[in-house]
């Protein structure tokens, strides 16, 4: 009997290594993003489109309505508005990220490659925390090129390295909750074109809210959902920290709001990734 | 060896599977020797697929018992996971990923030796004939290439059942002969295969043992000879020059499998003169006109005609 023909499991009975899995599936990840980077291309352009726009055509007249202490022309409202916008800004760049994580989730469901790693025994999660850790990553590098090019157009944060800090591990945090609940949207749609609709109220939520206008110039009915849906608060809580306003309750509110996301999404999303396979 | 060899690799008793109303497995029993080649033979939608999902723990049968490498399927779908190694009809590999990536991915999720790995990546790729493609994204691989490399994915764990569902379907003659003698290599190393095919000329290769399935059940089971020496002959094929005439011969002569778009019957029938005088005769009586009539020597193709024409299974199950 040849003996590359019964290498079989140990006796004992076969363990998980659900770590080093999701490091293996990570890593094909990250290499997806890089053999595809048209995508992250469009993700990045997506939010930086918005800011061009929001800074230079809507800025001028937008930041005057805004009541700040001087009313000295467009060219001042529009640096004020710059430094408003930019939180919504930088959420909708992670935003699309998800957006993005549910497409790439989509594309693998319809690929036979899922199926044969559902027939493999490896840690199943480990599939889904592949994504949801290269999507992170993913986040990372776009909300670095998007902060930097909101610098360039007049973001003018206050924020000092402590300030700083917090934000990167807030939105680390935003992410993290938001790719969960994209992964549980990717599996749920039945093609790639779906997947990319289902996200697109997660891009428009910031509209809704305090992102890019205050939310008390808004009819009743609107303004209390802008003030209470969860976009809200996360934006007033990077809004608080970048430009050290005060943050009030909205960090907590932003949190448990980021916690019961996460965890719905993720309970979701396994509860979808182990149903019956069909196809 | 973690099996006695008396053990049967696959032992299945009584599987069902439905979808909702429709029977797709009604009761199938399967045993599979360790080190053979076992096929399940069957038309489109005659449950093959659905087999090897449920044997390769993809999705749970409604009833049955199922052992796949000494593991119950139902109780360990881990351990069977761990012994088996899976092919499906859908191409499995990582398209954005090279041939190298897909296998060093495969060794990665077996937690194998970064060392090891690359030694078993590079020789499956040699093997398969891959080592030149080995640098290209699968994105760019012909079809043949894409299945050699599902099945080298299959590989680097070392299954010892391996799971091969229509492995050829649509790969050209010399991709079909080659992925022929990559299986006939497996099972010399001692792995158990368990093949679905359409392809009767694949079984009859390939295959120590035949299962035809027909509509979820599994209507003969055999070798190759054993399933020929059911019918006793081969069949008579007729053409005719209008569909009028062919529906005319098929209600006088009944059990027949019609080919409508070359206005053809085929009739079993053993090719001797006096059942070819009987069935022209019978075709004279109604003075039903044949374009054209051939004799055909049995083969496995009119095995399997007969096992899942119409009303015939009952007959020949329990001949």
């Amino acid at each position: 009997m040849s003996t590359h023909a019964f290498t079989g499991p140990a006796p004992a009975g076969p363990r998980f290594h659900p770590l080093r899995d999701s490091a293996t599936m990570l890593r094909r990840n990250l290499k997806h993003m890089l053999r595809y980077p048209s995508m992250t291309v469009m993700l990045v352009g997506m939010p930086i489109v918005f800011l061009l726009l929001f800074v230079y055509v809507f800025g001028g007249t937008l930041g005057a309505g805004l009541g700040g202490p001087m009313h000295s022309g467009a060219a001042h409202g529009r640096a004020e508005y710059a430094n408003y916008v930019a939180p919504a800004i930088i959420l909708m760049t992670v935003t699309a990220t998800v957006q993005g994580t549910a497409i790439s989730i989509a594309m693998d469901m319809t690929e036979g490659i899922i199926a044969r790693f559902r027939t493999m025994h490896i840690a199943r999660v480990s599939v889904l925390t592949g994504h949801v850790l290269g999507s992170v990553i993913q986040a990372v590098f776009s909300l670095a090129i998007v902060i930097g090019v909101a610098l360039l157009v007049g973001f003018r944060p206050v924020a000092g390295l402590g300030a700083w800090l917090a934000t990167a591990g807030f939105l680390v945090t935003v992410t993290f909750a938001l790719v969960w609940l994209s992964v549980a949207l990717g599996q749920v749609s039945k093609s790639v074109e779906t997947a990319s609709n289902l996200p697109m109220p997660l891009v428009l939520l910031p509209f809704l809210g305090s992102g890019f206008v205050p939310t008390d110039s808004m009819p009743a009915g609107l303004r209390w959902f802008a003030e209470y849906q969860p976009f809200t608060p996360i934006i007033e809580t990077l809004r608080g920290l970048l430009m050290d306003k005060p943050i009030g309750n909205n960090a907590w509110i932003a949190l448990a709001w980021c916690a019961l996301i996460a965890l719905g999404g993720y309970l979701w999303s396994k509860k979808l990734f182990n149903r019956e396979y069909s196809r | 060896m973690t099996i006695k060899q008396s053990r049967p690799a696959i032992a299945a008793t009584g599987l069902r599977k439905s979808f909702g109303d429709q029977v797709v497995l009604d009761g199938l029993d399967l045993n599979v020797r360790q080190g053979t080649v076992f096929s399940l033979l069957g038309a489109n939608g005659a449950g093959k697929t659905t087999t090897v999902k449920i044997l390769s723990t993809l999705i749970s049968a409604d009833a049955g018992d199922v052992q796949v490498a000494g593991h119950d399927l139902a109780r360990e779908p881990d351990a069977v996971r761990a012994a088996i190694g899976v092919t499906g009809q859908f191409s499995a590999v990582d398209n954005l990923l090279t041939g190298t990536e897909n296998l060093l991915l495969m060794a990665d999720l077996h937690h194998l030796a970064r060392r090891e790995g690359r030694r078993r990546a590079a020789r499956l790729l040699e093997q398969f004939d891959l080592t030149e493609a080995g640098r290209k994204p699968a994105s760019t691989y012909s079809g043949g290439m894409r299945r050699r490399l599902d099945l080298a994915m299959t590989l680097v764990g070392s299954p010892r059942v391996i799971f091969l569902d229509e492995p050829t379907t649509g790969l050209d003659p010399r991709s079909r002969r080659n992925m022929w003698q990559i299986i006939r290599d497996l099972v010399a190393g001692g792995v158990t295969i368990f093949l679905t095919t359409q392809y009767l000329e694949e079984a009859d290769e390939l295959a120590d043992r035949i299962a035809v399935l027909d509509h979820g059940r599994m209507v003969a089971e055999g070798t190759a000879e054993e399933l020929k020496r059911r019918i006793p002959g081969g069949h008579v094929r007729l053409r005719f020059a209008d569909p009028q005439r062919l529906d005319a011969a098929m209600r006088v002569l009944g059990q027949t499998s019609r080919d409508n778009d070359a206005l053809a019957l085929r009739v079993p029938s053993d090719g001797s003169l006096r059942s070819l005088k009987a069935l022209i005769g019978r075709l004279d009586d109604r003075a039903i006109e044949v374009d054209e009539l051939s004799v055909h020597t049995p083969d496995l193709d009119d095995v399997f005609l007969a096992l899942t024409g119409n009303s015939t299974n009952e007959k020949v199950t329990t001949q």
